[in-house]
């Protein structure tokens, strides 16, 4: 939101430079159930974005002091790979990726059916190959279908994705260009049966009018790319049981 | 690896098939599992290469960034390797800063590319002195079934192997005296292909491309990385137990034929 | 297990997904109601049973019940006490009351070691979720020798099959004894190539388990395998 250039974001015909309209988001692909070791897993690309999810549990809580004797917990580690970006980043933890984690695992909890697994752990890890603008919405949307895969009981699949401002104009899922030199970015995350908020981030500068418009846009979105993650999910069952005839002998 | 609980039955069954020359997933003891590679996924890296071996997943990613040389090697590009044991990957690796095991695994990778001269690293001068490239692997491991030795230096020579020295991305030129030259990016300069292979010691047997369960149960381990001709550029022993004089006479005969056969699979 | 009268439909549903409505239908297993809609919990089968409707669930972690019989593994022992991993979220702890020896203070391990495996019962699960275990019933015992296996828990009662009909060809045909966990753990023991077998016949339940007949799939594979000259008729213990 920071960074000055003389790139034209959005054409006189409301075009972007990656060719999008402003309401349109970048192609999306997802899988379900990519790794073995890992309780359930996801891939997912959008645009030029590559996240791998793989959840464990629910299993013992460790460390054991944060144990709720109550419910389980979902702990989520986000981490960006070395090369996932430009210039590489050092790897280990930063305040950003603490963040991130946070607001990841915070998001899940309103819809994981906690309370069915007093003192354990949900371990989500969110690890990003490659990076380009909207990485925690991408990560959000892996980490809702790895939970599900993992056939945890949850209420909902969450869906995130962002929108955000770019010379003036309200678009949809910016991409790096549009992060780094526009005026406001704004992820969210949904609860699509009820439409309920469970993320939702915002920098920049935006009128009432903007932002409301924008989160018109989002909530469509995210609508959107809810289907495409139950589509994924459906899809990965439907590959277990394709040996599978008609019904018990 | 840490605090995982095999148990006896599982033990036992395993030794009994060794004992007639036997592995559960029915390889000969000197047998690898399928390789398959994958280049070029990872469009922000300048190379990257993801290896399946068997069911162990290892993806690795170079990215090449000018940077200052070391004084004792003025005209050398550098090299650094790290990898990550992710949680994400099995249910033994715990989050945080590199574990021992992250450490050894990075650096023996990292002598292998470094001894066997991979790399031409007098080609990676940008002005003798003061600029050079840096080139750094990254290696994480995605799922976890054993012998991420093998599987790391191979992501990371496929990767490296396929990798781009982005000299106009960043717009320099080499400069050697008074004569600069203008250079396009062009493909890392590779020498050969350091292949190495570990093997573990079970009972009296040693067993190449141990899994999961094979490595739980030995109690040494030998990698051995071979250049182009077969010449010896790295060794580690690693595991609490010990091996015979007889047993690294076997594992450097298997190391030079089964690199081999590698080499011939990855090209 | 499977319900009596319940039907399964072919439909996939995914957490969130619409399986009726809440005043034509009452809310069944793996499901939940809110808005006047019964929704799915997990990923699975849409079923009715009765005036109920659900979801059957392709995986998910076993949860222990109470009279389970289950396969545990040692992972630590304490001085009045074992502490076993039953597949489940949490560790299970077997107390030195619940063994058929006498175990003095302190000399557990002579016992049980870290590694061995044993048969064992539920004893109960308590509403945190606390699990304790025995092994003071008929059967339950530590179990050597042999091969065990691990497969999905939801796919168990295809390897027992109705009322035990496929555990009970499995065991005559390869002439093996044969402990169905609960929990997903599978212990067999005989003649080395029978328990392969065995072991193979039980992968091919795994993965297959809703083929329409399954047992004659199985039944073809093992006399394949093993042509049946004489064929044991029974075998002890089972689930």
């Amino acid at each position: 939101m920071s960074g000055h250039t003389d790139m034209v974001l959005v054409n006189d015909e409301g075009i972007r430079i990656d060719g999008r309209r402003v309401d349109e988001k970048r192609p999306i692909r997802i899988e379900a159930g990519v790794l073995k070791n890992a309780d359930g897993s996801c891939y997912l690309e959008i645009g030029k974005n590559k996240v791998l999810c793989a959840v464990y549990g629910p299993r013992e809580c460790r460390p054991r002091h944060l144990q709720d004797p109550t419910k389980a917990i979902i702990q989520c580690k986000y981490n960006m790979q070395a090369y996932s970006v430009n210039d590489r980043k050092r790897p280990g933890t930063d305040r950003r990726s603490v963040e991130i984690s946070k607001l990841i695992a915070e998001a899940l909890s309103s819809v994981v059916q906690l309370e069915l697994y007093p003192r354990a752990s949900i371990d989500v890890y969110v690890e990003i190959l490659q990076a380009n603008a909207g990485t925690r919405c991408a990560g959000l949307t892996a980490a809702s279908v790895a939970l599900a895969d993992a056939g945890i009981p949850m209420r909902d699949v969450v869906p995130a994705i962002a929108c955000g401002k770019a010379d003036g104009n309200v678009l949809l899922d910016l991409n790096k260009e549009e992060d780094n030199y526009g005026q406001a970015d704004v992820p969210l995350a949904i609860v699509p049966s009820t439409d309920e908020i469970v993320l939702l981030q915002m920098d920049g500068n935006m009128t009432r009018e903007e932002f409301e418009h924008g989160l018109d846009m989002a909530f469509k979105a995210a609508h959107e790319v809810n289907e495409i993650q139950k589509d994924a999910l459906r899809r990965r069952y439907t590959e277990i049981s394709k040996k599978e005839g008609d019904s018990d002998e | 690896m840490s605090n995982y609980v095999i148990s006896q039955i599982k033990r036992d069954h395993l030794m009994n098939l060794l004992a007639e020359g036997r592995r559960e997933d029915g390889r000969q003891l000197d047998e690898i599992r399928k390789i398959t590679v994958e280049t070029g996924i990872i469009e922000s890296a300048e190379g990257s290469a993801r290896i399946r071996l068997g069911n162990t997943d290892v993806i690795a990613g170079v990215k090449v960034i000018p940077g200052a040389p070391y004084m004792d090697a003025p005209g050398d590009g550098v090299l650094t390797t790290g990898a990550e044991l992710i949680p994400l990957a099995h249910e033994s690796f715990e989050p945080g800063p590199p574990s021992e095991e992250a450490i050894e695994l990075a650096r023996v990778v990292d002598r292998g590319i470094r001894e066997s001269g991979m790399i031409d690293v007098k080609q990676l001068c940008i002005k003798e002195g003061e600029e050079i490239w840096m080139v750094f692997i990254d290696i994480y491991a995605l799922d976890y079934d054993g012998n991420l030795f093998d599987a790391s230096n191979l992501a990371a020579v496929c990767a490296l192997k396929t990798a781009i020295v982005p000299w106009k991305q960043y717009g320099k030129s080499k400069v050697e005296g008074d004569k600069v030259t203008e250079m396009d990016d062009v493909p890392m300069p590779v020498t050969c292909l350091p292949i190495s292979v570990t093997e573990c010691k079970i009972g009296n047997d040693l067993i190449v491309d141990p899994n999961f369960d094979e490595e739980a149960i030995s109690t040494a381990r030998l990698t051995i990385t071979t250049d182009n001709n077969g010449n010896f550029r790295a060794m580690q022993k690693g595991g609490k137990g010990s091996i015979t004089r007889g047993d690294l006479s076997l594992c450097l005969d298997r190391a030079v034929e089964i690199g081999k056969q590698i080499r011939e699979i990855i090209g | 297990m499977e319900k009596r009268n319940a039907r399964r439909t072919r439909e996939i549903v995914v957490p969130g997904d619409v399986l009726g409505d809440s005043e034509e239908y009452r809310t069944g297993e793996n499901a939940y109601e809110s808005d006047g809609k019964i929704r799915a919990l997990m990923m699975g089968l849409k079923t009715y049973t009765g005036d109920a409707v659900g979801v059957i669930p392709m995986g998910g972690c076993y949860m222990p019940v109470t009279g389970d019989t289950v396969i545990g593994i040692i992972t630590d022992v304490g001085p009045s006490n074992w502490m076993l991993d039953i597949n489940a979220p949490y560790p299970a702890p077997l107390h030195v009351s619940e063994v058929p020896w006498k175990v003095e203070f302190g000399d557990t391990s002579r016992f049980l070691t870290v590694g061995d495996v044993v048969l064992l019962k539920v004893l109960m699960v308590d509403e945190a979720k606390k699990i304790s275990v025995t092994m003071k019933d008929s059967g339950l015992r530590k179990i050597e020798g042999g091969q065990l296996i691990e497969i999905a828990h939801s796919k168990i009662s295809r390897v027992i099959g109705k009322s035990g009909s496929m555990i009970q060809m499995l065991k005559n045909m390869t002439d093996c004894r044969i402990f169905v966990g609960q929990n997903g753990r599978i212990w067999i023991d005989g003649d080395d190539e029978n328990v392969e077998v065995a072991a193979e016949a039980v992968r091919i339940i795994e993965a297959e388990a809703r083929s329409a007949n399954l047992t004659d799939r199985v039944r073809e594979y093992i006399e394949k395998k093993l042509p049946q000259s004489e064929g044991g008729d029974d075998e002890e213990e089972s689930e």
